[in-house]
């Protein structure tokens, strides 16, 4: 295939797009299926067959469209571009919008979303421009919205040295958390010696309440690979990976469909475009294990072993898989490359703030009234994401903190609410943007009992290599389940403060470094509930049992 | 770690050996043996199939996958015990996974795995005495704009409570449901989202 059939294959599809009379896009996403979305398709399915509309409406299973508390969810594209969306469609409410839009049926008003509300108003679509709108299964419908296009523009008119200066330009930084500039990360590879070089997506997404990653590969498979497939064109690697963690089977299903699919037509794989450029790409399944979201474990993962990090330096960089030059980035950094390449460096170096460029998908979870997948640009701030796209805490309760990078992370308290969303801002906070789950607490979560449960989450997740993380978090924890239980002293509370700095300082690697994270941000901002629990022994969110009675205090003096 | 795998390489696979015992599950293993060539960095590729074949990774199996793929039955164990998703004991007929992820967490799935566990008399990540429910949580299993969720025989349940959760999987039991059990072993990790969480 060259660019001139590309081309043509998008034009065929948008006509045949354009042949409908509207076109009824059913979300299939897991959250959607979770609450019934197949059988929503199905009804629509056969609706449309039984009244013999095939060749005036079509239905599409697409990836997520946002709104996933809201779900099941289905959007109807009329052929003069009006676009309706619907919540809560049930299959009655699916038979009546096929009856509505296509034989003037009434209308099931009460499920309309409206288009101008801020959940949508308040985003800005880039890596998920694509998603809830095609079939992620069909290659066709990726290329009639402009897919491989930037690809093919790479391959032919910029050499491997401009590709990279384009994304340094960019401003792109990683999104699976610690920000490095990702073309830097690509120069560097680029320069690299060796003759074999490979690019890994990280899509080992690991956050407890984070699920980025998996709807990006659900939903625009492709966009992924493009972006892996102009990263290897740049760096000069034949041979990339992708690995997706084990808990989302879907994801790793539909790329391995869709890279048949374009190995078939010659966008991946060898010659792709005709050009000397090859490209292969495989999928690895992770086994679940966090710690495998670290790069160097993640290696290890994929070439078969335990998924232990090794201490760095040696960067991937210089020796990666195999001892080769290797280029890893998040799957959400893939994303946003065919984007830089089709509209420009300087285009999505004006989004976002001065620092952090472009935007940022979020995993908005927790105590909001609307959760669910957001795109935001950067430097929004919290506010704008709790009470305007997330439409405030429900049940009349007070904002209490926002949590941000899973255990990694920290929370934000009510009083830095206006916050931009950016990568130093944040780390300013104590906490960090990670990779992107945001879950928001009220007033009835104690934070005791939220800093407890990230602990335990690395007690059990900590890969044992080193001690300081291997010990320290069982400590840690063993010392916060005393605070939660009522038996810890005041001397317990600062014997936990030197651990968190000793574990921070002393581990290898980024699990056990970014473990006391949760425990040093909830005693810098919610200090008066630690006291509270240890001194009156009593929980003021109403959480912790605090059954237990304290040791006395001389065992500790 | 004194074993070094070897970079992917074209290598003419080779035959696999026929198992002595007949079983016909081994050769899905070997057919994904011989997909990756019989490369020792498939090791988990292999384990993924061995497991999704039978359920879990008993002693008989791990050697065989040691044997077949020239590494020490240390190494193979070592990464099978290292990864959450391998199970080295046999799951029960039905599997309730509860995710315990932070979104669930916040709106109080613990309270369901307590009222599961007590209810059925067994501790998270364990099978029931009779062998017909395996409990286990997960970390996230990236639903949690519908938390707390719950993953029934690879079915996923959206905002449960511990009252309507504990009349799931009552539900589920009564049902026998032999034939979804068997489906649902059959399928392993690939039935649900994230079976077989530690």
């Amino acid at each position: 295939m060259i660019r001139a059939d590309l081309e043509a294959m998008a034009q065929r599809e948008l006509q045949r797009q354009q042949a409908f009379r509207c076109r009824i896009l059913c979300c299939a996403s897991t959250p959607c299926l979770s609450s019934g979305g197949s059988a929503v398709y199905d009804a629509i399915n056969a609706a449309v067959k039984a009244d013999g509309l095939d060749a005036d409406v079509q239905a599409v299973a697409t990836g997520c469209m946002g709104p996933c508390s809201r779900g099941p969810m289905v959007t109807v594209q009329m052929r003069d571009g009006e676009e309706v969306i619907y919540e809560h469609v049930t299959p009655e409410v699916g038979r009546q919008i096929v009856a509505h839009h296509a034989a003037n049926g009434p209308a099931p008003t009460e499920h309309v979303l409206p288009h101008d509300i801020p959940f949508f108003a308040k985003q800005k679509k880039v890596v998920l421009a694509n998603s809830g709108l095609i079939d992620p299964e069909r290659l066709e419908d990726y290329v009639a919205r402009g897919g491989y296009m930037s690809m093919a523009y790479a391959l032919r008119e910029m050499t491997p040295e401009e590709v990279c200066r384009e994304i340094i330009n960019s401003g792109l930084r990683g999104r699976g958390g610690a920000g490095y500039p990702t073309g830097l990360k690509w120069d560097m590879v680029r320069k690299a010696r060796g003759e074999k070089k490979y690019v890994v997506a990280n899509g080992d997404e690991g956050d407890p309440g984070a699920y980025m990653d998996r709807t990006l590969m659900e939903s625009d498979p492709h966009r992924v690979l493009e972006g892996m497939a102009i990263a290897g064109y740049a760096v000069g690697a034949d041979q990339g990976f992708i690995y997706v963690r084990g808990e989302y089977p879907v994801a790793a299903k539909r790329l391995e469909r869709a890279i048949r699919a374009a190995e078939r037509r010659g966008l991946l794989g060898s010659r792709v475009f005709e050009s000397n450029f090859n490209f292969r790409i495989d999928v690895r399944i992770g086994a679940g294990a966090f710690v495998c979201g670290e790069e160097t474990a993640l290696m290890a993962s994929i070439m078969g072993r335990r998924g232990q990090p090794v201490p760095r330096p040696p960067y991937p960089a210089q020796s990666g898989l195999w001892e080769k030059p290797t280029l890893i980035n998040n799957v959400e950094t893939f994303g946003s490359i065919a984007a830089i390449i089709q509209n420009g460096a300087a285009w999505f170096a004006e989004i976002g703030t001065a620092k952090s460029k472009g935007t940022k998908i979020f995993a908005l979870a927790g105590k909001v009234d609307t959760t669910g997948l957001i795109e935001v640009p950067m430097g929004i701030t919290l506010r704008e994401i709790v009470y305007d796209i997330g439409g405030g805490v429900p049940d009349g309760l007070a904002f209490k903190a926002a949590q941000t990078g899973g255990p990694s992370g920290g929370c934000i308290p009510a009083e830095h609410l206006d916050t931009p969303m950016d990568y130093e801002s944040l780390k300013a906070l104590g906490s960090i943007m990670g990779s992107g789950g945001l879950i928001v607490m009220d007033e009835r979560s104690c934070m005791v009992d939220v800093a407890k449960f990230f602990m335990e989450f690395c007690m059990d997740e900590s890969c044992g290599k080193c001690v300081p993380c291997r010990v320290g978090t069982v400590q840690m924890h063993r010392l916060l389940e005393r605070i939660t239980s009522g038996s810890a002293t005041l001397q317990d509370l600062e014997t936990l403060k030197e651990l968190c700095v000793m574990v921070k300082e002393t581990s290898l690697c980024g699990l056990g470094q970014s473990a006391p994270n949760p425990v040093l941000s909830t005693i810098h901002y919610f200090l008066d509930e630690y006291e509270a629990h240890i001194r009156d022994r009593r929980c003021p969110a109403g959480v912790c049992a605090l059954d237990q009675t304290p040791v006395t205090e001389w065992v500790h003096a | 770690m004194s074993v070094k795998t070897s970079p992917p390489s074209r290598t003419r696979p080779r035959a696999a050996d026929d198992h002595p015992s007949g079983d016909p599950r081994f050769g899905l293993i070997d057919r994904t043996l011989k997909r990756f060539s019989f490369q020792q960095d498939a090791l988990i590729e292999v384990l993924h199939t061995a497991q999704e074949a039978f359920g879990y990774l008993s002693d008989d199996l791990l050697i065989y996958v040691a044997h077949q793929l020239k590494l020490p039955l240390s190494w193979v164990y070592g990464v099978a015990t290292f990864y959450h998703f391998f199970t080295l004991t046999p799951q029960g007929q039905h599997n309730c996974i509860v995710c315990m992820g932070t979104a669930c967490y916040v709106k109080r799935a613990a309270e369901i795995v307590a009222a599961l566990q007590q209810e059925f008399q067994v501790t998270a990540g364990e099978t029931t005495a009779d062998g017909r429910l395996s409990l286990s949580t997960a970390r996230c299993l990236g639903s949690c704009g519908l938390a707390p969720v719950l993953v029934l025989d690879g079915e996923v349940l959206p905002r449960e409570t511990p009252e309507s959760a504990l009349e799931r999987v009552r539900q589920q039991l009564a049902a026998g449901g032999a034939q979804r059990a068997t489906q649902a072993a059959k399928n392993g990790g690939a039935g649900g989202a994230g079976d077989d969480e530690e």
